[in-house]
């Protein structure tokens, strides 16, 4: 039984892996949409929108499992048209990556958006009027300042990230949800295990929550809170 | 890509079992939820510390893990525990444990609960206070405020993030497709794919239903909210 429960708390390790990973891909993602969002080009903006709807439309599970098995026949099939006779197996732990990255990519896109709208428009005028180029506005104006406004749907998107890392465990990352159903059929005592990787869970989204608290307060220093 | 095979009509009968499946479990955990739901955001908003001790517990723990863990600890767990077993068997409610639908839709109906539950809480909280004080002027004692006046406001509130919750919910059914004998849209995909091993057709026609779906319920509900929440959209003119 209790070594178990140790195999579970090491496949916890890979939960936080996949779920660090994942959200590596969607800040990346978050940021390149909501640029291409706000970039007021008819094609970018057009692509960005159809990213954020179609992704936000459909459930993470039938996308994870269309990357995992249609990608693998999808690249195999490419690599034969292309005359090659190697075949490729994706991993689980990078299709999960990649999935949850993708989808999660389609939220940030949308709370990045927001936060950079909320920035006044005078300091981007100001940092144009310095001479900055746009690349430099973004890195030194924009970025910084959009940090405060971003965290509250940030922390959000990202308990709900953690959460769907369970499933990885259906196209078979062996992480701590994959490792509690093993033990559960190897022991028949499905209960316990379930229940104990909830409570790893739970640690987990309100680590982070506390954490992320600790920074929203940090990254709000100085404001005025409205007074209702 | 071999669409034809999506169209074949055993196919087309899978995906439609699947749909009827799917939106049957999608309104029946969110009318189970919502009743949950406003009892437990009275509570929470309510008097009783140590009622609304436990529900904020609740609530805590079901948002705080995830769903497919609590469809396996409702599924799996449940009927490894001996009291349950012992009844279910021949006792009323307990018989339905065995049923793979019946823990599909308590897991989700829990679920939704919860979040609903604290929505609709921060809308009562979040009632301005003159019109709490124009009801007492009125005469009205607490449970008629509370019906006639706070309620009716604080749910149309809720109706935006309720919208996201029910595309959510809707999302969260495919979940259900991890729990053996349920014919859901995803399943009936998985169950394709499996005879016929074509991933792309089956997951993207699963794909297309979840989407129209999706747009079909952000529709009525900004339909409804423009009708509901009319009286607090900005003056036209």
């Amino acid at each position: 039984m209790q070594s178990y429960f140790l195999v579970i708390l090491q496949g916890a390790l890979l939960t936080v892996g996949v779920s660090l990973g994942a959200l590596v891909v969607a800040v990346i993602l978050g940021l390149a949409g909501a640029a291409a969002k706000l970039s007021g080009r008819p094609l970018l903006v057009a692509l960005g929108s159809v990213y954020t709807t179609i992704i936000r439309g459909i459930p993470d599970l039938v996308l994870m499992l269309l990357v995992f098995y249609g990608g693998t026949i999808g690249l195999n099939t490419l690599l034969e048209k292309m005359g090659s006779e190697a075949t490729i197996d994706i991993e689980p732990f990078a299709a999960g990556v990649i999935t949850i990255g993708f989808i999660y990519g389609a939220y940030m896109t949308e709370t990045f958006r927001g936060a950079i709208l909320s920035i006044p428009k005078g300091q981007m005028e100001a940092a144009w009027a310095f001479g900055m180029g746009r690349p430099q506005t973004f890195l030194r104006i924009t970025l910084p300042q959009m940090v405060r406004y971003a965290l509250p749907g940030f922390i959000n998107n990202w308990l709900v990230l953690i959460k769907s890392t369970a499933l990885v465990s259906l196209i078979g990352l062996q992480e701590m949800t994959y490792l509690a159903k093993q033990a559960s059929a190897a022991t028949r005592s499905p209960f316990i295990f379930f229940l104990f990787t909830g409570a790893l869970f739970l640690i987990y989204t309100w680590i982070s929550l506390v954490a992320l608290k600790k920074l929203n307060a940090r990254y709000s220093l100085g404001t005025k809170r409205v007074q209702l | 890509m071999e669409w034809a095979v999506i169209f074949e009509p055993d196919n087309l009968a899978l995906f439609g079992n699947g749909i009827v499946i799917t939106l049957w479990l999608l309104f029946s955990s969110l009318a189970v939820g919502a009743v949950l739901a406003l009892i437990f955001a009275l509570i929470l908003t309510g008097p009783w510390a140590p009622l609304r001790w436990l529900v904020g517990a609740y609530t805590f723990v079901v948002r705080g893990t995830p769903l497919l863990i609590q469809v396996y600890l409702i599924y799996y767990g449940l009927g490894q525990l001996e009291w349950i077993q012992s009844r279910w068997d021949s006792v009323w409610p307990w018989t339905h444990f065995k049923e793979p639908f019946f823990c599909a839709l308590l897991a989700f109906s829990l679920n939704t609960a919860g979040y609903t539950a604290e929505m609709l809480a921060g809308a009562i909280r979040e009632t301005s206070a003159g019109e709490v004080e124009a009801a007492h002027a009125f005469g009205m004692n607490r449970f008629q405020t509370l019906l006639q006046v706070v309620l009716p406001s604080a749910m149309r509130r809720t109706l935006p993030a309720y919208s996201n919750e029910v595309v959510m919910m809707l999302h969260a059914t495919s979940l259900a497709s991890v729990v053996p004998n349920m014919l859901d849209v995803t399943s009936a995909a998985s169950r394709i794919y499996a005879t016929y091993y074509l991933p792309f057709e089956a997951y993207l026609a699963a794909a297309a239903i979840y989407l129209v779906a999706s747009f079909c319920l952000i529709g009525f509900f900004r339909f409804s909210e423009g009708r509901l929440l009319a009286y607090l959209s900005p003056r036209r003119n």
